[in-house]
């Protein structure tokens, strides 16, 4: 498949998982403006998910001169087809898990949508604009969020801490290229770590220094946490094939 | 909304669109929400093209489906739903109408012009309230923001510190 194609998927299984993710507080949240905020961000990923699975098919079918549908991409592909990061198909811990891994995920998902946004494909850069509408209130929900539990009680101090030292080794993947990127993730990392260091000033906490990143879900290479989430979300596609609302 | 159509044809096609509610505000048809972006008849099709306003807003299907039957029950027999992403959809096409409507209907119309500007710094706007949104039940401007998610995508939860009550407030975009 080309370039631009598996780049439009590892997009689409992306903002797709950490939306099944999220989607697990769902009437689980700590209040319900909070559960209403969680579950409303997950609907944007779920619908940027959309965006990139429809224009995925529609370069496949294309090429491949068959009908894919978006839903086929979604339901029917296995867990070494899948490109996401790592970072988003991690378990659910506690409240600061999900808050600072959507801090990390919305603040680098925004440099690499504003590149994406200059790229000819003029599609790729549509969706990655009316993204970035979206993306800039999950920052600013989730930056506020973090600086409110690392500033906030030795409890949630702790809590957040935690978190950091289970996420921070997935943070290294977004700027380690795959071979059919289009666009260089590299030059980001700067940028991303100063607006990550802002808000831990803010919050009072410390990145972490030469910890060893993981990496690998890019090309497939995934956690044993994608097989269990695809279960799950596959499932009804998988026992009743073809099935509609 | 340019092209190919007859003025005429596209009146007619537009008096129809007026009749297509968002079905999560009933108050507001898709021409208040600046949602149909083109109208193109060609031979026998009639094409309309929309923008859908949040990426996951669930309520696109129902709006293009909705589109389909008022047309077909119009006797449109050739009817295509087709989407756009852009320019991408913003609160600055809403209508003054739709505003005034939201407003009886009890949700505060978005306030500002949208600010689709590189250069603000999100990090320069954390815990900000945004300025004296208009409580919809009794006017008062001294109210607070609770979440900037409310109960759908296009919408933040605010409360008013004067009577009281909860309001929600259709977000700049």
């Amino acid at each position: 498949m080309s370039p631009i194609i598996n780049q439009t998927l590892q997009l689409a299984d992306t903002c797709l998982i950490l939306g099944q993710r999220n989607s697990e507080w769902c009437a689980h949240g700590p209040i319900l403006e909070q559960d209403i905020a969680i579950t409303n961000i997950t609907l944007d990923l779920i619908g940027q998910a959309r965006h990139f699975y429809q224009y995925a098919a529609e370069l496949i079918s294309k090429s491949e001169n068959k009908t894919i549908t978006e839903d086929a991409l979604a339901y029917l592909r296995t867990e070494r087809a899948f490109k996401n990061w790592l970072i988003c198909e991690l378990p659910n811990e506690d409240w600061a898990h999900t808050v600072l891994r959507q801090f990390f995920f919305s603040s680098f998902q925004l440099l690499l949508f504003e590149e994406l946004e200059k790229n000819s494909d003029s599609q790729l850069s549509a969706i990655a604009t009316k993204s970035i509408k979206e993306i800039k209130y999950h920052i600013k929900w989730s930056s506020e969020w973090v600086i409110r539990l690392g500033d906030g009680t030795e409890e949630s101090n702790n809590r957040i801490n935690k978190a950091l030292q289970i996420l921070w080794p997935y943070t290294g993947e977004f700027f380690m290229p795959a071979d059919y990127e289009i666009i260089s993730v590299g030059p980001l990392q700067e940028k991303w770590l100063l607006s990550i260091k802002e808000i831990f000033d803010e919050a009072g906490l410390t990145m972490p220094e030469n910890i060893f990143m993981q990496s690998g879900g890019k090309s497939g290479i995934h956690t044993e946490h994608l097989g269990f989430i695809l279960s799950e979300l596959q499932y009804l596609q998988r026992a009743y094939p073809g099935a509609e609302w | 909304m340019v092209n190919h159509t007859s003025l005429n044809q596209k009146e007619k096609i537009l008096s129809l669109l007026e009749q297509v509610a968002d079905p999560e505000i009933p108050v507001l048809t898709i021409l208040d929400l600046g949602m149909v972006r083109d109208i193109i008849c060609k031979d026998e099709e009639t094409e309309i093209v929309i923008t859908p306003t949040y990426s996951g807003c669930p309520a696109t299907d129902t709006i293009a489906f909705d589109i389909k039957l008022k047309l077909l029950e119009n006797g449109y027999t050739n009817v295509k739903v087709s989407y756009t992403l852009t320019p991408a959809w913003t609160t600055d096409w809403m209508t003054d109408k739709g505003k005034e409507k939201l407003k009886e209907y009890g949700i505060a119309p978005p306030k500002n012009k949208s600010v689709n500007d590189n250069s603000m710094r999100i990090q320069k706007m954390l815990f900000d309230q945004e300025d004296c949104i208009e409580c919809p039940r009794c006017q008062s401007t001294n109210t607070v923001l609770l979440s900037q998610f409310g109960s759908t995508a296009c919408k933040a939860l605010h409360q008013c510190n004067d009577c009281k009550e909860p309001f929600d407030y259709f977000k700049c975009h």
